[in-house]
C-alpha cells in the first residue's frame, strides 16, 4: 500500500473541490495514511472468481407508469437558493480569469 | 396526574384510546421535559413546539370525531435531522445546510403526518451521519443521559438520547453502519435497522445509498414494531424500495413478549467476540443468550470468516458513495455560499464553501472516497471491497442455514467519554465492528438493552440479526429477550438512569 502523501491529499482535495488550508493538510494527511493502511488489509481477500456486489438487492430496471405527478413550484424550488434573479438560480461566473 | 413522558408509545396510545388524556397534554408534557433537560442533553437541534401542539390539537379533534388515522395517532415523535421535513429546518448536523428548510417531506415523514403523529422537532447527529458519537455535529455534541460526560453513540445519538431522556416516546433514526443500533446499545434503548429496501429512503439525505436505511428508535421492542409498521412498505419514489408487504411486525413483537422461543435457532457469531470486547459487555451478552436458551431457544455457534474484513470494506464503500453524494453541495441551488473574494468564479466559490461548510470527518471521508475511486486505485480498493461484500453476504447466507437469527453484542464497549476518540478515526470506526456487516448484506437487525456493564454501570446492547425481509424475527426474539430481562430486573433498565433536572413524576 503506497502511503498517501501531503501532496496527494492536496490533489485529491482539489478534485473534490475543497480548499484545504496548510494547517488542515498537515492534520488530515497523516490521518488518511493511517486509515488507508488499515483498509489495505482487504487487498487480495477475494479472488477473481468472486463477483462484485454493488447493492444488497438484485433489482434492475425499476419502471413506473409514465404519468404526470405534481412537482415543486418554482417558488418552492428556489426557496433555498443563496441568490435568486428573475425566477432563476443566480450563480457566480462559470469561467475563470484565464479562460 | 401521570407523568406521560415515562410511558411507552403503546401505553400512550392505550391511554388516548381510553380517554385518560389528550394528545395536547401528552405533547405538552414532552415539550416541558425537553425544556427542562435538553440544555444538558442537547438531543434536539430544533424544537417545533407550536407545530407539534397544533398537530396534537388536530389529533384530539379527529379522536372526538371518530376519524383516527392510526393506532399511534396523537403520540408525538422526534425526527433525525437527516430527514427532509417540509417547513422545518433540516441541517444534517452540517454548517453547509444551516437554516435550510426543505420544500418537501421525506416519505417516512409524510407517513408520520398521515398517521397523525405530532412532530416534536429534529434531533442531533454526526455531520451527514458520519460518526459514532455525535461529536462530529457542527452544532455541538449530544450528551448521554446516563452520564453527561459520555457519548450517546452515533450518528443518531440525538434520537437515542431523546428517547432515553424521556424527551420523546418515539424517534426516527437512520442506520448506514450502525447509527440506529449502536446509539441504542449505549443509551439503554431499542433501535431497529430494517431490511434494505424495507423503508423508503426518499427524502433521506444520502450518506451511502447502498447502505442507508431509516428505522425506529424507541424504549421498547413493541414500540419499534408499531413505528416500523407506520413508516415501512413500498414507495414508488424510491426505486430501491421493495414492492411487497411488510411481514406482521407488531404481531411478532406480541408473540415474542409471551416469552416462548421453543424451536428458534440462535446463532452466536464466533468472530464478534474476543480481544477489544469489554468484559462487562460480554458478560451481559452471555446472560442474554442464556435467557434465550431458558426460553426454549437452541444455540448454535456460527462462523462468518469474512466479517473480519467488514470494517475495511465499509470504509472503502461508504466514502466512495459519500464523496459522490456530497458533490451536490456546490453552493449553487441551496445551502451555504461563501465568496472567497468579490467576483470569484463558481469553482472558487464551490471550494471555499465546501471548506467552510464541511467538518473534519466529512472532509476525511470525501478525500478517502475520491482516492478509492481514482483511476489506478479503483480495482485495488473499491472493486476489491465490492467483492468482499459478496463474501460477507455469502457468510450470512451460510449462517442463516444453521440459525434463524444471529446474535452478538451490538457494540464492543459501553459509552466512552466525549472527546476520547474524536481525533482518532480508527478508534472511532471500531465502534461499528458488529453492526456494519448487516448494512453490507442488507439484512435487518435490532438492538435491545442487555443490562449494565459491571465495570462502569453503563448500558450494553444485544444485536439480533435476521435474513432479508424477515424483520419479524428480530421483533419476536427481541421482545422475548426484553420480557425475560424485564422479569429479572423487575423494572425497565432506564429506571436506573439518572433523573436529570426534570419535572418530577
Amino acid at each position: 500500500m503506497p502511503e498517501i502523501t501531503r501532496d496527494e491529499v492536496a490533489h485529491l482535495a482539489n478534485l473534490a473541490r475543497i480548499d484545504l488550508s496548510d494547517a488542515e493538510l498537515d492534520h488530515l494527511a497523516p490521518q488518511l495514511s493511517v486509515i488507508l493502511e488499515s483498509v489495505a488489509s482487504i487487498s487480495g481477500v477475494a479472488g477473481d472468481d468472486v463477483p462484485p456486489t454493488s447493492h444488497a438487492l438484485p433489482l434492475t430496471n425499476v419502471f413506473r407508469e409514465d404519468v404526470v405527478v405534481p412537482g415543486l413550484t418554482p417558488e418552492q424550488a428556489l426557496s433555498g437558493a443563496p441568490e435568486v434573479e428573475e425566477q432563476r438560480f443566480s450563480v457566480p461566473r462559470i469561467l475563470g480569469e484565464e479562460a | 396526574m401521570s407523568d406521560w413522558t415515562r410511558k411507552t408509545a403503546a401505553e400512550l396510545a392505550d391511554a388516548l384510546a381510553a380517554g385518560e388524556t389528550t394528545s395536547v397534554e401528552i405533547t405538552q408534557a414532552h415539550l416541558d421535559r425537553i425544556a427542562a433537560v435538553d440544555g444538558a442533553v442537547h438531543a434536539f437541534l430544533h424544537v417545533d413546539a407550536e407545530g407539534a401542539l397544533a398537530q396534537a390539537a388536530e389529533s384530539d379533534a379527529r379522536r372526538a370525531a371518530g376519524t383516527l388515522l392510526s393506532v399511534l395517532d396523537g403520540v408525538p415523535i422526534a425526527v433525525k435531522d437527516v430527514l427532509a421535513t417540509n417547513g422545518l429546518p433540516t441541517t444534517c448536523g452540517s454548517k453547509i445546510l444551516e437554516g435550510w428548510v426543505p420544500p418537501y417531506d421525506a416519505t417516512v415523514v409524510r407517513r408520520l403526518r398521515e398517521a397523525g403523529l405530532p412532530i416534536l422537532g429534529k434531533t442531533n447527529m454526526d455531520e451527514f451521519a458520519m460518526g459514532s458519537s455525535t461529536e462530529h455535529s457542527a452544532y455541538g455534541a449530544t450528551h448521554n443521559p446516563w452520564d453527561l460526560d459520555r457519548i450517546p453513540g452515533g450518528s443518531g445519538g440525538g434520537s437515542a438520547a431523546a428517547v432515553a431522556a424521556f424527551e420523546a416516546p418515539l424517534a426516527l433514526g437512520t442506520d448506514t453502519g450502525g447509527s440506529i443500533r449502536q446509539p441504542g446499545a449505549v443509551t439503554g434503548t431499542v433501535g431497529h435497522k430494517p431490511t434494505y429496501g424495507g423503508v423508503s429512503r426518499y427524502g433521506l439525505v444520502a450518506l451511502a445509498n447502498s447502505l442507508d436505511q431509516v428505522g425506529p428508535v424507541t424504549r421498547t421492542v413493541l414500540d419499534s414494531a408499531l413505528l416500523h409498521e407506520v413508516i415501512g412498505g413500498h414507495d414508488p419514489l424510491d426505486s430501491t424500495s421493495i414492492d411487497q408487504p411488510l411481514p406482521p411486525l407488531v404481531d411478532a413483537a406480541k408473540q415474542g413478549a409471551d416469552g416462548d422461543l421453543t424451536g428458534v435457532r440462535i446463532g452466536v457469531i464466533t468472530e464478534l467476540a474476543g480481544d477489544g470486547w469489554q468484559p462487562g459487555v460480554m458478560t451481559r451478552f452471555q446472560e442474554s443468550v442464556d435467557l434465550m436458551v431458558a426460553a426454549g431457544a437452541e444455540v448454535v455457534e456460527v462462523s462468518c470468516p469474512s466479517f473480519v474484513h467488514a470494517l475495511a470494506t465499509y470504509y472503502l464503500i461508504l466514502p466512495a458513495e459519500a464523496s459522490s453524494n456530497l458533490a451536490k453541495f456546490d453552493a449553487m441551488r441551496y445551502g451555504l455560499r461563501v465568496w472567497p473574494e468579490e467576483g470569484a468564479s463558481a469553482e472558487e466559490v464551490m471550494r471555499a464553501t465546501r471548506d467552510a461548510g464541511f467538518g473534519d470527518e466529512v472532509k476525511r471521508r470525501i478525500i478517502l472516497g475520491t482516492y478509492a475511486l481514482s483511476s489506478g486505485y479503483y480495482d485495488a480498493y473499491y472493486g476489491q471491497a465490492q467483492k468482499v461484500r459478496t463474501l460477507i453476504a455469502r457468510d450470512f447466507e451460510a449462517a442463516f442455514e444453521k440459525a434463524d437469527v444471529l446474535v452478538s453484542p451490538t457494540a464492543p464497549t459501553t459509552a466512552f467519554k466525549l472527546g476520547e476518540k474524536l481525533d482518532d478515526p480508527i478508534a472511532m470506526y471500531l465502534n461499528d465492528l458488529a453492526t456494519i456487516p448487516a448494512n453490507l448484506a442488507g439484512v435487518p437487525g435490532i438492538s435491545v438493552p442487555s443490562g449494565l456493564a459491571d465495570e462502569d454501570g453503563l448500558p450494553a446492547g444485544v444485536q439480533i440479526l435476521a435474513p432479508a425481509l424477515a424483520d419479524d424475527r428480530c421483533y419476536r426474539v427481541g421482545a422475548a429477550l426484553e420480557a425475560a430481562l424485564l422479569k429479572q430486573w423487575g423494572a425497565p433498565l432506564l429506571d436506573k438512569a439518572p433523573a436529570l433536572e426534570g419535572p418530577s413524576a
